[in-house]
């Protein structure tokens, strides 16, 4: 009886002990995985550096005792590369946690090394919504959008405002068709037709005569499941032969404010498109942002996706401040953060859903025209709000294994 | 049968772009024996060239035509001088291999500046608008654009071919010391050609800096393609890869009318066709 | 036209016992990187890289050709071989296998194409065609565009090596190179080979001599494309995805790099030009932006002053060849 209640004792202070060690474990890494030379660079690169390296500051953990570190590399858009820096960050960086990961295919390859180590990943910059489908990881948390958000809700939303026929321009690859099915369904399923489609090579240069096929159809509006260079330039061109002033309405399904501010309004007037961030929404946007931009090499505004970084970080430190400790384990963390409503400046009130799944309301704008822009960066009318609940995939569509249904 | 004749239309416009792309890498391989692989670099610098004429001295389109070739060509002038020169006499790969180098900064410092999405261009006012061919909607730049190509190609071609200076430089190429002998100042006719072909090459980044956004990578993959228009054409004659370029446009924009999922490899398709049945290329001489 | 690689003397039996050491002190230093704490999977993809790039050594040093395509055969085999194990489910043996064959026909096909022009026009060639099948590969729906083939599974090599241990993986990725060096150098020291240096130095001569030289350039294409399959296959393991970036031309552009900065046409020469330019590649990754632009200048800085390369460089010194 004796030996028993010593036992009990001991292994009381060993958990205590333990617990104790765990409470004191204040220390976090965090990595951010990005493009910083190539072709998403104006997107993430430095300015996710610097939104990871603000939530630090604005966290106030180091206040109380937490030491964060922050380590950033460029992936230079090779998987390979991406997997091998992830996989010693990991190993002998002890990073915990992973931030920004854009390009689809490095989010992927590095989504199922973070699950094989338990580390996290809060991805705010790839576009494939199979990060919170079929590929779905308890690590894993898909922050700002997917392909199926933007497709659903500009869809939607263009279709009530009068834009019932369509016609894609779709580059020619498992990306374009993805997001032009998506599209595609949204548009029959709220009334509207579909009535042709274009496929053109990735990365082509000239559009025109694709251009020309979309302006021969009339129909009234014109979606480009394509993305980067390729919808840029479909944009200049449409421009030259006349497209929108001629009654047409452009529709991007994936374009962000960098690619607006490089077009200029001139050309890029009158363009719809969905995005769930932008700087000028609120007073609180509006403050992170100038701070932001003030602190930026060419004084940008931050894109979704630094703004992403900086709302997943947040909401990551208060977490673990909560828990009292990092317990460098993954699904644990996930778990957690999952079950605690977000709440940021930058993207306001929302959730995260059982499927790693970040939900928050996904917003439709026009570019405006150079006449109403008041100076560089004022760029949206927002047109339209579609609300958290029913901008991303519902989750009885959801493939992803760790949705109980 | 109306869309038809609008993508052959179409497909012009980008075969002067290829024509005067690939009639400045074969002027260059004509004098120096160089594969120029640094030319999609140099066409990028000439659109940029033309944005910062505009944007920071405020000189619009029409100057930059000018100045910007110059500007571009004179950059080029000095990596011949620099670099270019010390290869003479080594095995031609050496100049490729170079030159990809540079191409690897060029391309590497413009995006580390500027960024990957690039800046904007406008059409210059004169040439705004458009007009109703009755099959098609021509915008007058896209027009203007294959009149001018046609009318600069040409011009080389006769700077070339028919003119003294040209047939000096033609000499010079079949055996420099003799025209060395002449008195004729072989290297700096070299490094007089290869700013030549490097000023077509930024000719032709500022005539579609309008149309295409200006990107740093803009030349990257353009390069790829205007090889196989040069191994497709041979780099024997001038004509020849003006004529061939100009096709190679047409024929991409006929697969764009009937099958536009493979008018990015048509070229490529066309290439080993064309080796399979002459090795030389339609006009080349042996290599 | 003066050659790519010069002086490089005739092969003598000292030469060979000078290799043979190098090859031995190679073998037993890579033997012993797991034991030294070293990060396994660089070592592993830098082994993969440099298999390739010896493999790409065989045509340019020996063959006088200069492919600006052989990520085609890397990202060919990568795929076939990825596609094999995950979707097919096949043993690891059975994976590379298939990505061999694969690497294989297509080195068949585009051999007999390319070969009929030499110098730059060979060059360019075959960058065109691998650009070709960049835009085949973005295309077909097997190699999820964009995405890769991603999660490949590692599984047990003849059911019995455990392929999901690092250091089990390690050995067999080092076995994998190590045959594969040997082959290639094999290659250069037959009858073959000396014909093929000739066929380099002087083809006319060569030709009148009664060789078809054709043919035996064809050969040798076909022998670097597979080898450098051979690799591709090898780095699916590694780096468990296949994607476009392995058959994008840049990535031949690296391939190129790698064996000028160690040495065209010495025999050790790439796989220290492997080694050097992904180490430095992971180093940049922190770094940041200057990726592109620090290779450009080794590119440059190479050709101009340094056109032996290091172990070029090293073995002119000492007047011998490695």
């Amino acid at each position: 009886m004796k030996h028993r209640i010593s036992a009990l004792l001991l292994g009381t202070a060993l958990a205590l002990a333990a617990g104790g060690a765990l409470a004191q474990d204040k220390n976090v890494k965090i990595g951010v995985l990005t493009d910083n030379s190539g072709l998403y660079s104006d997107l993430g690169g430095a300015g996710s550096t610097l939104a990871a390296q603000m939530a630090i500051e604005d966290s106030g953990l180091a206040a109380k005792g937490w030491k964060i570190d922050l380590v950033s590399a460029d992936h230079q858009n090779k998987p390979d590369i991406g997997t091998t820096v992830a996989r010693q960050w990991i190993d002998v960086e002890k990073v915990d946690i992973f931030v920004d990961v854009l390009n689809s295919g490095v989010a992927l390859a590095v989504n199922n090394l973070v699950k094989e180590k338990n580390a996290i990943m809060i991805n705010t910059g790839a576009a494939t919504s199979d990060l919170t489908n079929a590929q779905c990881s308890p690590n894993t948390i898909h922050w700002v959008y997917d392909t199926y958000m933007l497709a659903n809700s500009t869809g939607q939303a263009l279709v009530k405002a009068g834009g019932d026929t369509w016609y894609f321009l779709t580059a020619d690859y498992a990306f374009g068709h993805a997001l032009e099915r998506d599209t595609a369904a949204v548009v029959v399923k709220s009334g509207g037709k579909v009535i042709g489609t274009v496929r053109h090579p990735l990365n082509s240069s000239d559009f025109s005569s694709f251009l020309l096929q979309a302006q021969a159809s009339k129909a009234k509006i014109i979606g480009m499941a394509n993305a980067g260079g390729d919808t840029t330039n479909t944009i200049k061109q449409a421009a030259e032969f006349g497209i929108v002033s001629g009654g047409q309405k452009l529709a991007g399904l994936l374009l962000f404010i960098n690619d607006v501010h490089s077009l200029g309004l001139k050309v890029a007037q009158g363009l719809n498109f969905t995005e769930t961030f932008y700087w000028d929404l609120n007073d609180g946007t509006r403050a992170f942002s100038k701070r932001f931009s003030e602190r930026m090499k060419n004084k940008a505004m931050p894109s979704m996706v630094q703004a992403g970084v900086y709302s997943g970080l947040i909401h990551y430190f208060k977490t673990i401040d909560a828990m009292g400790g990092n317990p460098h384990d993954g699904v644990k963390v996930v778990a957690k953060m999952k079950e605690a409503p977000t709440d940021d400046p930058l993207f306001g009130k929302g959730t995260i859903r059982a499927d790693g799944r970040k939900l928050h309301p996904a917003y439709l704008f026009e570019v405006k025209k150079p006449s109403e822009s008041k100076g560089p960066w004022d760029y949206y009318k927002l047109v339209g709000t579609t609300p958290a609940d029913q901008a991303f995939r519902p989750l009885s569509e959801s493939a992803c294994p760790l949705v109980k249904k | 049968m109306q869309a038809l004749y609008a993508q052959l239309l179409v497909g012009l416009i980008n075969g002067s772009f290829y024509a005067l792309l690939s009639l400045g890498l074969a002027v260059i391989f004509g004098m120096l024996n160089i594969i120029n692989f640094a030319h999609g670099a140099l066409y990028m610098m000439g659109a940029f060239c033309a944005y910062f004429l505009l944007n920071v001295a405020g000189i619009g389109y029409w100057p930059a035509l000018i100045i910007a070739p110059i500007v571009v060509g004179i950059f080029g002038m000095i990596l011949e001088r620099t670099m270019l020169q010390w290869l003479a006499g080594l095995d031609h790969l050496y100049g490729l291999l170079l030159t990809f180098g540079i191409a690897l900064i060029v391309q590497g410092v413009f995006q580390n500046y500027f960024g990957s999405s690039g800046l904007p261009y406008a059409i210059p006012d004169e040439l705004k608008g458009g007009m109703n061919l009755g099959f098609m909607f021509l915008p007058i730049y896209r027009g203007w654009v294959v009149v001018f190509s046609l009318v600069v190609c040409i011009a080389t071609w006769y700077l070339i071919e028919k003119t003294r200076l040209g047939a000096n430089l033609r000499a010079a190429t079949e055996n420099p010391t003799l025209v060395r002998a002449f008195g004729i100042n072989v290297p700096r006719m070299i490094t007089l050609t290869y700013g030549l072909g490097v000023g077509l090459a930024a000719l032709a980044g500022v005539l579609s800096a309008p149309i295409n956004q200006v990107r740093p990578l803009m030349g990257a993959d353009l390069i790829i393609v205007v090889f196989a228009v040069v191994v497709i054409g041979g780099m024997g004659s001038i004509m020849g890869s003006i004529i061939t370029g100009f096709a190679l446009g047409v024929i991409e924009g006929l697969t764009k009318y009937f099958y536009p999922e493979a008018s990015n490899t048509v070229v490529f398709v066309l290439m080993v066709l064309v080796l399979l049945v002459k090795p030389t290329g339609l006009t080349g001489r042996a290599a | 036209m003066s050659a790519l690689t010069d002086d490089t003397l005739p092969t003598s039996p000292r030469a060979i016992r000078d290799e043979m050491i190098v090859f031995a002190a190679m073998a037993v230093l890579l033997g012993m990187v797991p034991a030294t704490g070293i990060y396994p999977f660089f070592v592993m993809q830098a082994l993969c890289f440099a298999l390739l790039a010896c493999a790409f050594n065989l045509l340019i040093g020996y063959g006088g050709l200069l492919s600006f395509g052989h990520a085609m055969f890397l990202g060919t085999a990568g795929y076939i071989s990825a596609h094999a194990l995950k979707v097919w489910g096949v043993t690891p043996e059975l994976g590379i296998l298939a990505g061999v064959v694969g690497a294989a026909a297509l080195s068949v096909v585009t051999g007999f194409i390319s070969i009929r022009r030499q110098g730059i026009y060979f060059s360019m060639i075959t960058l065109a065609l691998s650009q070709l099948l960049y835009f085949i590969y973005l295309q077909t729906p097997f190699t999820h565009g964009e995405d890769g083939i991603q999660g490949i599974p590692q599984g047990h090599l003849f059911g019995v090596f455990n392929l999901t241990n690092p250091t089990v993986l390690y050995y067999v990725v080092l076995a994998g190179f190590l045959g594969g060096f040997l082959l290639i150098y094999r290659t250069i020291n037959s009858p073959f080979g000396e014909v093929l240096k000739a066929i380099r130095e002087n083809e006319p001569r060569a030709i009148s001599l009664g060789y078809k030289t054709d043919q035996y350039k064809l050969l040798a294409f076909i022998l670097s494309g597979t080898i450098a399959g051979f690799a591709g296959s090898l780095k699916v393991f590694v780096a468990q995805n296949a994607s476009l970036t392995d058959v994008h031309w840049t990535m031949s552009g690296e391939i190129v790099l790698m064996t000028l900065v160690g040495g065209l046409g010495t025999v050790f020469g790439p796989v220290v030009g492997a080694f050097v330019i992904i180490a430095m590649q992971q180093y940049l990754a922190g770094f940041g932006q200057w990726v592109t632009v620090i290779q450009g200048v080794i590119f440059v800085a190479c050709v101009l002053t340094f056109r032996r390369g290091v172990i070029g460089e090293i073995a002119h010194y000492f007047r011998r060849t490695l």
